[in-house]
């Protein structure tokens, strides 16, 4: 084994580490919440507006006296809840758009790819903006314009890994015996898709928390109160000199997740990749 | 008995260009008839025709008695069931991404609700998969394999094994020792010749090597731009009426 495949064993085992850590921490800081502190994430309490760590309130509070730990927890269930609807969304219309196109060919799949393209042609963020602007801001319009920027992707990938594949002779064998083209696509084509899908979709999955977060941010997608984490940082900002640590938490938290999500996307492409080295 | 006729078959790609040029030929239960010609001259294309990948544009496919462009979808389905393939590239023809069993079984699947197989008689599919990989003398290991795992030789043996798993009647073979190394190449033509003398197909045995179909091949055709110039038989080869481009091809090998 050389020496640099030694060292990606390395780095793969540190991902592994990194992982587990901080699984671990989310775990620990949901079972203390949940079983020492009650706090209701919305419950304000001014008088104790600003504190500094106690055992009541382990990351202290916020402007409003709220418990930033619960608050933290519940903007977890709530930022991922959020990307991984977008997500599977983005997929469920994606990819059997992308199949149809790359199976049926001709105007269906020129009509199908312009659609892709005119999508495609503004940034993601921008159209975000621009349907936040027009519907109202609000978490179910910035969930909408996500899904309607990231679909394009699985539509497309998918389409291309149909068209090598089905140029190739094994899908012309099945197709000399008479399988039909449900059952090529199932049992031939969906297992080259199945992988590219999750990995894009776990590397996605990280970026759509990132513009659910930068968009709340900017104050077009979830609204005050909710806890969501790009609120949570666009709500401390005025107290950012005086108590840093109230933006540093959910940053942490970003990075954390979209972090995780990654190291995730990684781990499914090597899973998934049959022709990887077989380990001694 | 006849398996298969195939009367003035015309197929073109472009126009005033034919790619077969009114080719009639039969094929012989139990027999292996060789196609031989060089690149471009309409062999694989009458292969691709024969299989159905290509529409023709004139003649008729016979099975049967039956014209093939007139058959029902219950005659089309017994015709796919008896007419297998083997291509060329044994690496394309197995889906990389299926392990070696899964491959093996797809024409069984497709086909095992009307499949009467006298040679193979299996309790379980793992059976089955076994008796093949038997049959093509791979090692029983492979079936949990992945094709990259395999050598050029082991991957045409798994498709020869697909091929003849539902006991077809003809097996159209297109160069399928054309991407081979010169061993393996012996090696497949042996298999192939034991496997008709226990099996009882017949074998369409496409190739630019008229070696290897003279050493499997009890027929010959030649075919030269598109058009049929000669069909004889093996013993006939050095006759002295072979057509002038037949014996040029003699005079290469």
């Amino acid at each position: 084994m050389s020496v640099l495949a030694l060292s990606q064993k390395r780095i793969k085992k540190a991902k592994v580490w990194l992982i587990s850590i901080i699984l671990l921490i989310v775990l620990a800081a949901v079972a203390y919440t949940f079983l020492y502190l009650k706090h209701d994430a919305n419950m304000t309490d001014v008088g104790n507006r600003l504190a500094s760590p106690t055992q009541a309130h382990p990351l202290g509070t916020d402007h409003l006296g709220r418990d930033v730990l619960t608050r933290l927890l519940l903007g977890f269930r709530l930022t991922v809840g959020y990307s991984l609807i977008a997500l599977a969304a983005a997929v469920i219309i994606g990819v059997p758009f992308g199949l149809i196109a790359g199976l049926r060919g001709g105007w269906i799949d020129r009509l199908f790819m312009r659609i892709a393209d005119g999508f495609l042609a503004f940034p993601d963020t921008v159209i975000a903006i621009v349907l936040s602007g027009l519907l109202g801001p609000g978490i179910g319009n910035l969930l909408f314009a996500i899904v309607l920027v990231k679909w394009v992707n699985y539509a497309r990938m998918v389409r291309s890994t149909v068209l090598t594949e089905v140029r190739k002779d094994y899908v012309t064998i099945a197709r000399i015996n008479g399988l039909s083209t449900f059952t090529i696509m199932r049992k031939h084509l969906l297992p080259h898709i199945i992988g590219n899908v999750l990995v894009l979709a776990s590397l996605d999955f990280g970026k759509i928390i990132l513009l659910i977060s930068s968009l709340s941010y900017i104050g077009l997608g979830a609204q005050p109160p909710t806890p969501e984490w790009g609120a949570m940082l666009n709500e401390s900002r005025p107290y950012f000199q005086a108590n840093p640590e109230m933006m540093v938490y959910p940053g942490l938290a970003i990075v954390a997740v979209v972090l995780v999500a990654n190291v995730l996307g990684d781990y499914l492409r090597d899973k998934f990749d049959v022709k990887k080295e077989v380990q001694p | 008995m006849t398996v298969i006729e195939i009367h003035n078959l015309k197929k073109s790609y472009n126009p005033g260009k034919l790619a077969v040029n009114d080719v009639s030929l039969s094929i012989q239960k139990g027999e292996s008839l060789g196609l031989v010609g060089e690149s471009g001259c309409g062999k694989s294309t009458l292969a691709h025709c024969l299989l159905g990948v290509e529409k023709m544009d004139a003649g008729s496919i016979v099975y049967n008695e039956e014209p093939i462009a007139h058959a029902n979808r219950k005659q089309l389905r017994n015709y796919r069931r008896n007419v297998q393939t083997v291509f060329q590239n044994p690496t394309a023809s197995l889906n990389p991404k299926l392990k070696i069993r899964d491959s093996l079984l797809d024409p069984y699947l497709q086909f095992k609700d009307d499949l009467q197989l006298k040679h193979f008689h299996f309790t379980s599919k793992q059976d089955f998969v076994q008796q093949l990989l038997e049959t093509v003398e791979l090692p029983k290991g492979l079936a949990d394999r992945y094709p990259h795992e395999l050598s050029g030789g082991q991957k045409q043996r798994v498709t020869i094994a697909r091929a003849i798993s539902i006991e077809p009647k003809l097996i159209v073979l297109d160069e399928p020792t054309a991407s081979l190394d010169v061993l393996s190449q012996g090696a497949i033509l042996e298999l192939l010749g034991s496997l008709q003398q226990t099996l009882g197909m017949s074998y369409l045995f496409i190739s630019h090597d008229l070696a290897a179909v003279y050493q499997l091949c009890q027929r010959i055709a030649v075919m030269k731009d598109g058009e049929l110039l000669d069909v004889f038989r093996k013993e006939e080869i050095y006759d002295s009426n072979r057509h002038d481009y037949t014996k040029e091809l003699i005079d290469i090998f």
